[in-house]
């Protein structure tokens, strides 16, 4: 790299103006001709039998073009896939509309297609469908009983998968321990909750034989390789668009039924369609994350080393996998070391069907539940040896020097220093202080809290060999014949700021203003190859491959210049966006004249290609792991339950930063999330498999007024991974919070004897545990 | 097919007259029929503040109101809030301030915040984070947002 002006800048964003000013295009804002809206009629059961379904008199209201079912389209759309392989899983057909059965609130059963979405709302109040209800299995933990009923009948249970990881003598370390700590811990079904819902514009072209496709996803090219294999047109006929996507967090890393149904309702009706996800469709219809219950113990000696680790888990599924459903869980297991030497850990997770919606990638995929489950039995133990939480996380680092640091799960850790981190959060907290304060106040009967995390991360997600469906990245920089420069990235932002934050590489590794570069992401038809944005993966891998290609174009355009000057290249210093001859600086060429001569291509080298562009593919050769520490300090009045958070240190490390501003945004973002599902959180079902949260009247999601300011701070230790010794940020925060925020809430109330409690901590369970306990001082 | 009414709302300053449907809501009627995009919707039910707008002096959640209720009335969507290329405080401070990520609430946080400013010139962060406790946000977490209003409080005061 150049001597840097941009990277590491403060630059404010480049998508900000058309967004402050409501111009961006978000799918719903797209308007085409004669487009035609659909509506999805979707089960009120849990589980049942649909023995009929009538649409005439749907199929009679004005406006009304087409009422579907799901036997008018088993025949035409492929199933709804699963990326994510395991040897022991069991894939139930689903299909895009249910057929004779469905299997959780919310599934699919018609689609009316009206001229406008009032029209197509009444239709589907006159659909009339015939349900026999069937038994629900609501709970994962008693789904696995022989007395409950199997949701999917080709199986004799409702095991969805296995999986198991085991390392080192776990027995001897169990036997050889001064003492074992074991904690169930339940990890509640959260609702991703993008602002901006699901939404699905699609046309088709006959006489074209084309597809487009406009959906608010994170993987436009991975959408259009699975809706041409559903669809059975050929990949080259499908175009996916993302156009200004609001918010994912995973939620739309997927491939979902309703992007095929419509896709094929526009190949049928040769008309635009236009679907538009609604909130309470999107809390019944969007995959849920977390969802996962199990019991952790630990292995430790009276020092407070621990010698083992073993975790039994079961994963909620829901009814049907998406996309990446059983890869969640063996995320937690490889993170199951979190940032400290394990020697001998072991994770036996099942999966399990329930009548609900599936489960899937939820900001921080798996991984935040193996830091809830590290974090939380440190904790423990400290509590049960009488250790300070700080010493005993301090006794279980690894050091600087054991860095690459292979864990016992089979990872290896890039780069870290977790002590520097950890201590620039004591410092900035003043944690012996409040730990005197602490003290003091409780004798007065108040009582605060201090909760630590000292969490590690897996992101930048490649290399290949670990994923699903490729772990590279694409990314292009040409310089047009006026010298503008389009780069173009396989990456799918919508909402990080990599518009902003790759046109900052470019532009040094060019030369050029900012004001000269655009970032094209999200159209398959522009941008040839890509995955997407999930994984905390868009900077590790797309813009490495983005600065590769930009020097690739450099190297070209030095030998442009040489050929200009009539100079060897080597003898060409590059400075400014201007190539001059060494010791004759007034002798040069800039990239802008450099790149008309290369499309003029009259001058050019003996046997060069035409023109100034490049692409490189960038393929990680490992996996980063972004750490840090989170303090959270609160106040529990065992009163009312209440808990108000009154101080908040985060002190993350992603490697290096392009721009601080974009970096703070997403730990803060992050932060909100981790929090959220700390406190208040969680998808509910009853017994019946009724969704209890159905709307955001019901589901609490954080607003301004429940969080507090947050004081955040950085240590950076670059990775080797990638030539821009970036880690990743995007779930940094989400990651590192939540335990923060659970073992400050149970620390304050320690007094009372209280050891754990499950999420979200609401009041009313905070509350009851103070009942009828006197506090110890 | 229900009886249509006509209705007539200045909307950025631009009056303009349609026959509609009386359940047709704001919302539709600004994106639809009007065709300004800008105001978005998440929630459909009051709590999220994607929506809001600004009519006859307040703030309104436009998934929740009728078109027909604002016959005759001034609305104000995130379209008619700067001068010609010229942004407002609000929209510069956002920028500024890095107060948005995926920008899908923006449009309801920014008209909100224009409220909060009209009728507290100098909020404290506690009184701008209840001021816009009707919109939720998940991207940012407030922090940047709540400096993006703190910061246009002081360049609107410094102007005038």
């Amino acid at each position: 790299m150049p001597v840097s002006r941009l990277v590491g800048a403060r630059v404010k964003r480049r998508e900000d103006p058309r967004l402050v000013r409501g111009l961006a295009h978000y799918v719903d804002d797209i308007r085409l001709a004669d487009t035609l809206h659909a509506a999805i009629l979707r089960s009120p059961h849990a589980h049942a039998h649909i023995k009929s379904i009538r649409v005439e008199e749907a199929s009679k209201v004005p406006g009304v073009v087409a009422v579907v079912t799901g036997r008018d389209v088993r025949e035409k759309i492929g199933m709804v896939p699963v990326a994510a392989q395991n040897p022991t899983l069991r894939v139930p057909p689903h299909t895009v509309l249910a057929v004779d059965k469905v299997c959780f609130v919310g599934e699919g059963v018609a689609a009316v297609v009206a001229r406008d979405r009032y029209a197509a709302q009444d239709a589907l109040d006159l659909i009339q469908v015939d349900y026999e209800p069937l038994p629900v299995v609501s709970d994962p933990e008693k789904a696995l009983d022989p007395a409950s009923p199997v949701i999917h009948s080709e199986w004799p249970d409702n095991t969805a998968f296995r999986w198991g990881l085991k390392q080192g003598n776990l027995d001897r370390a169990f036997r050889d321990a001064h003492r074992i700590v074991k904690q169930r811990l339940v990890h509640q079904r959260l609702a991703p909750i993008a602002m901006e819902g699901r939404g699905v514009l699609a046309r088709y072209l006959p006489g074209e034989e084309e597809l487009t496709v406009w959906s608010s996803t994170q993987i436009p090219h991975l959408l259009k390789t699975q809706l041409s294999l559903m669809l059975r047109l050929p990949e080259n006929r499908v175009r996916v668009i993302a156009p200004e996507v609001g918010g994912g967090f995973g939620s739309k890393l997927n491939v979902y039924a309703e992007e095929a149904l419509v896709a094929y309702l526009s190949q049928k009706l040769n008309r635009p369609v236009k679907w538009i996800e609604e909130r309470r469709e999107n809390i019944q219809a969007t995959i849920h994350g977390r969802g996962q219950v199990g019991e952790v113990e630990v292995a430790v000696k009276k020092d407070g080393t621990i010698l083992g680790l073993r975790y039994r888990a079961i994963a909620d599924i829901g009814a049907y996998h998406q996309l990446l459903t059983p890869g969640i869980p063996p995320l937690t297991g490889l993170m199951l070391s979190g940032a400290y030497k394990i020697p001998c850990i072991s994770m036996e997770v099942t999966g399990v069907f329930t009548n609900k919606m599936s489960t899937d990638a939820y900001r921080g995929s798996g991984r935040p539940e193996a830091t809830f489950v590290v974090e939380r039995i440190m904790d423990r133990v400290a509590q049960e040896l009488g250790i300070d939480p700080v010493k005993i996380r301090q006794k279980n680092f690894p050091q600087r020097k054991d860095f690459p640091f292979k864990t016992a799960t089979g990872l290896v850790y890039d780069s870290g220093n977790y002590r520097a981190a950890l201590n620039k959060a004591l410092k900035l907290a003043g944690y012996e202080r409040l730990r005197r304060e602490q003290k003091r106040l409780r004798n007065q009967g108040t009582y605060l809290g201090i909760g630590l995390s000292t969490y590690v991360e897996i992101s930048g997600m490649g290399p290949s060999s670990a994923m699903p469906a490729g772990g590279w990245e694409s990314g292009t920089v040409r310089v047009e014949p006026t010298g503008k420069i389009t780069v173009l990235t396989g990456t799918s932002p919508h909402g990080q700021g990599q518009e902003t934050s790759f046109a900052q590489i470019v532009a040094d590794e060019l030369g050029v203003d900012l004001d000269d570069i655009k970032v094209i992401h999200g159209d398959t038809a522009v941008v040839t190859s890509g995955i997407g944005t999930f994984g905390s993966r868009a900077t590790a891998v797309g813009g490495t491959a983005v600065v590769q290609a930009a020097v690739r174009v450099k190297e070209k355009a030095r030998r442009i210049a040489a050929n200009l000057l009539e100079v060897d290249p080597v003898d060409l210093v590059f400075s400014g966006g201007k190539f001059s001859v060494k010791g004759v600086p007034k002798k040069g060429v800039s990239i802008q004249e450099i790149a008309l001569e290369a499309h003029l291509a009259t001058r050019l080298p003996k046997r060069m290609e035409p023109g100034l562009s490049a692409t490189a593919f960038f393929e990680p050769a490992n996996f980063t792991f972004p750490f840090g520490t989170h303090i959270c300090v609160v106040e529990v009045d065992p009163k009312n339950g209440g808990v108000a958070v009154k101080k908040y240190i985060a002190v993350d490390d992603c490697g290096k930063v392009i721009n601080p501003l974009l970096v703070d945004g997403q730990i803060q973002g992050g932060i909100a999330q981790g929090l959220g599902q700390a406190l208040f959180e969680e998808v509910m079902y009853d017994e019946e498999g009724q969704l209890l949260t159905g709307s955001l009247m019901d589901y609490a999601l954080p607003k301004a007024e429940d969080l507090p300011r947050l004081e955040l701070a950085r240590t950076e230790t670059p990775t080797p991974v990638n030539p821009l010794g970036v880690k990743g940020v995007g779930e940094a925060g989400t990651i590192g919070s939540t335990p923060a925020v659970v073992n400050a809430v149970i620390d304050a109330l320690a007094p009372f004897g209280v050891v754990h409690i499950d999420m979200p901590l609401k009041p009313e369970k905070i509350w009851r545990l103070c009942q009828g306990k006197e506090a110890t001082k | 097919m229900t009886a249509t009414r006509r209705t007539t709302i200045r909307i950025n300053g631009v009056s303009t007259t349609h026959e509609v449907e009386p359940r047709l809501l704001l919302v539709h009627y600004l994106r639809d029929v009007v065709g300004l995009t800008g105001t978005h919707i998440g929630c459909e039910t009051s709590v999220c503040g994607a929506c809001t707008v600004m009519l006859n002096g307040a703030a309104v959640k436009s998934c929740t109101v009728l078109t027909v209720q604002a016959d005759g009335g001034e609305v104000l969507t995130i379209e008619g809030l700067a001068q010609g290329e010229e942004l407002h405080p609000l929209q510069e401070a956002f920028w500024e301030c890095h107060g948005l990520q995926c920008g899908y609430c923006t449009p309801g946080m920014i008209l909100s915040a224009y409220q909060l400013l009209m009728r507290s010139p100098e909020p404290t962060e506690e009184e701008i984070r209840h001021g816009i406790e009707g919109n939720l946000c998940r991207c940012t977490g407030y922090q940047h947002i709540v400096d993006s209003v703190q910061h246009a409080a002081r360049q609107m005061r410094s102007r005038r």
